[in-house]
């Protein structure tokens, strides 16, 4: 268990790294051989050689590639220091560096964003899983009724419509129309009614959504585990079928559904991206694509780090679950 | 998932294999193909007809698209200022403007017919998503193949790609990528970068996907008697991946393939969405929606019909590929 859990996080620091890595190299190498300049990105184009050489040398620009990652690496850990001259900035530990843009610090504007993402992710979350698993478990007991069909015929609609047209669809009928709601954000702490009334919506549509594809799979997975002989075993010992069901039966289905919402809640987690962008929410998802339409390289590395940092611990996270879910997982 | 997708056919005979002759008489006396069975299956399932019907239709109206819009439209890019209130910025007329003349009323502000726009916008959706579909399932297919027939150290390598991939937030890269991408590549310019590099990106990530099925299958398949024949008698590694195990994956591929297609529709929408598809004035349905952030309260109209163009072309190619998946199913039934 012990050597388990020290290679599985070996191998989620080894995810960062090259993540990380792509990342930079996207944004440093690209423009290069595109024949431009992350100098230039930073300060904007009208400005004069001087700046772009401060700029150049203290960001240190000129650096090889890996230099430069290593030296991004070292201010996560310990901070860094900018240096040009005598004009020295500070940035401590974790630095993601300054925004060419703002210039304020990355990591204060990552920690700002990231309960936006985690309120809506959570609730949704909830919603989802709850609804989904539910009615895929209804539909596969009840198979080929007119409960199955309609669930399932919602379920497909559910997985073939994208969120920014649903979402404007909410915000159109019930925050526009019949003025039900109030859309602008709020943290939790400064104002709980208007946090929970702007998360409203966003919630129920995003859970719609996803409890589509969680009502099918649970329905898909649960009619193939009725047909086990462990489950007719289950019933030949004389349990009542509540028990095979809510025991021994959804104890298997819960693996695959495991498996999907590690892989969804950490993609929802680094930054709901189309939902966030279509409710106007302040989160990690709408700060990344403001960013990448700056060209904002830090933050876009800090946004994308922190998403493949929830991908792979959620991952982990599930691969453990498996064991404690389902007794015929073991971890090795 | 004990039997391999060919199982079925291939253990109702179990001579064939031995005598190759008497494989293809038998085959015309009582064994069917699987491509005869899933067939006779499909041409039951109602919904994934009108699904196919549906996806046909809409295939028939991209390549098409200029004569549509030529009899029934205006062109995508002209602007219809007389349609347009000068006092609002509103499409003139209820409902968005829909007359005999503009079948799906105007864009705001500017005029331009919106059916036009939906026509062409057909053409960008299903030309990247199939594109990218394929660019997927021929890498996944070559890469899960040598994975999983190979084993060893390519397997470890091929496989923790795959996990490096998928671990990816790939939304994100995406858009990252198309935004520092320069404007003209390799000749190409205009729209058509754009669509190379979508096709590309998206096939990039996808093929993860297709690579973990085909390597699984390819591990089960692999052990089979029919490969040691082969292999027995001298058949070469390229003779038995690509002419004895291909074949027989091409159910699961085919099944893959299908589904995958609605996808990448959703994801090319989502991009250009974002402002990372196809660029203005091209017309395409995700940046559409996008322009109807800042007019749907006024104009709803504008944003339910693309809307609604992805909604029906998704659930068709959903219900559709279901529908092959279910015909190509060994454990189905009918």
């Amino acid at each position: 268990m012990l050597a388990y859990l020290i290679r599985r996080l070996f191998a989620v620091i080894m995810m960062l790294l090259v993540v990380t890595l792509t990342t930079f190299a996207i944004f440093f190498m690209i423009p290069k051989w595109a024949g431009s300049d992350p100098a230039l990105l930073f300060v904007g184009k009208q400005s004069d050689p001087e700046a772009i050489e401060g700029i150049r040398q203290k960001l240190s620009l000129d650096d090889p590639l890996l230099v430069q990652f290593w030296h991004f690496i070292e201010g996560l850990f310990v901070g860094r220091d900018y240096a040009n001259g005598n004009d020295v900035t500070h940035c401590p530990a974790p630095c993601f560096g300054y925004s060419f843009r703002t210039e304020q610090a990355v990591w204060p504007q990552l920690t700002d964003a990231m309960p936006v993402t985690l309120s809506l992710a959570a609730g949704a979350c909830v919603l989802w899983l709850v609804g989904g698993v539910a009615a895929g478990v209804v539909s596969a007991l009840r198979r080929g009724t007119l409960w199955d069909r309609a669930a399932m015929g919602v379920a497909l609609a559910g997985v073939s419509l994208p969120i920014y047209f649903t979402g404007l669809l909410s915000l159109a009928v019930f925050s526009y129309q019949l003025n039900w709601v109030d859309v602008d954000y709020k943290s939790l702490g400064d104002d709980p009614g208007v946090w929970f009334q702007s998360l409203v919506l966003p919630w129920i549509t995003l859970a719609f959504l996803y409890a589509a594809t969680y009502a099918r799979l649970t329905r898909a997975t649960m009619l193939e585990i009725m047909g086990e002989d462990y489950i007719r075993t289950a019933r030949a010992k004389g349990l009542r079928e509540r028990v095979v069901i809510g025991r021994h039966a959804m104890r298997s289905t819960w693996t695959p559904i495991l498996t999907l919402l590690g892989l969804d809640l950490g993609a929802l987690l680094g930054g709901a991206v189309l939902t966030e962008t279509t409710y106007n929410l302040p989160g990690l998802g709408r700060l990344a694509v403001t960013a990448i339409s700056n060209k904002d390289l830090p933050v876009i590395l800090g946004v994308t780090l922190m998403a493949a940092l929830f991908i792979v611990v959620a991952n982990l996270i599930v691969d453990l679950l498996y064991a404690v879910v389902d007794p015929r997982v073991r971890l090795g | 998932m004990t039997a391999p997708l060919h199982g079925t056919t291939k253990d109702a005979e179990p001579v064939a294999s031995v005598d190759v002759a008497a494989n293809a008489v038998k085959a015309s006396v009582e064994g069917r193909s699987l491509r005869q069975i899933a067939w006779t299956r499909l041409k039951r399932d109602k919904l994934a007809l009108a699904g196919g019907a549906v996806v046909l239709f809409l295939v028939l109206v991209a390549i098409f698209a200029p004569l549509i819009v030529s009899v029934l439209g205006h062109p995508p890019n002209e602007f219809h200022q007389e349609e347009i209130d000068p006092l609002f910025g509103t499409p003139k007329g209820s409902m968005g403007g829909i007359s005999s003349e503009f079948l799906f009323g105007v864009e705001p502000s500017n005029g331009r017919d919106v059916f036009s726009r939906i026509v062409y916008g057909a053409r960008i959706s299903l030309l990247v998503a199939f594109l990218a579909a394929v660019v997927a399932v021929a890498l996944g297919t070559v890469f899960g193949i040598i994975a999983g027939y190979f084993g060893g150290w390519i397997d470890t390598v091929i496989s923790r790609t795959m996990d490096m991939l998928l671990a990816f937030p790939q939304l994100l890269f995406i858009i990252s990528l198309v935004s520092v991408l320069p404007n003209d590549l390799l000749g190409l310019s205009g729209s058509g970068v754009r669509i190379a590099i979508l096709v590309s990106v998206i096939g990039f990530f996808g093929w993860p996907y297709v690579g973990r099925i085909v390597r699984g299958q390819t591990l089960s398949l692999r052990e089979k008697e029919y490969i040691e024949a082969a292999r027995s008698l001298g058949a070469g590694r390229r003779y038995i991946l690509f002419r004895e195990l291909l074949p027989n994956l091409v159910a699961p591929i085919t099944v893959y393939a299908t589904l995958m297609i609605p996808t990448n529709i959703l994801t090319e929408a989502a991009l250009s969405f974002l402002g990372a598809g196809v660029k203005p004035p091209t017309a395409s349905w995700g940046q559409m929606l996008s322009d109807a952030v800042g007019t749907y309260q006024d104009d709803p109209m504008f944003m339910i019909i693309p809307g609604l163009a992805i909604f029906i072309t998704v659930l068709a190619f959903n219900l559709f590929g279901d529908g092959v998946r279910d015909a190509l199913d060994p454990k189905g039934t009918r």
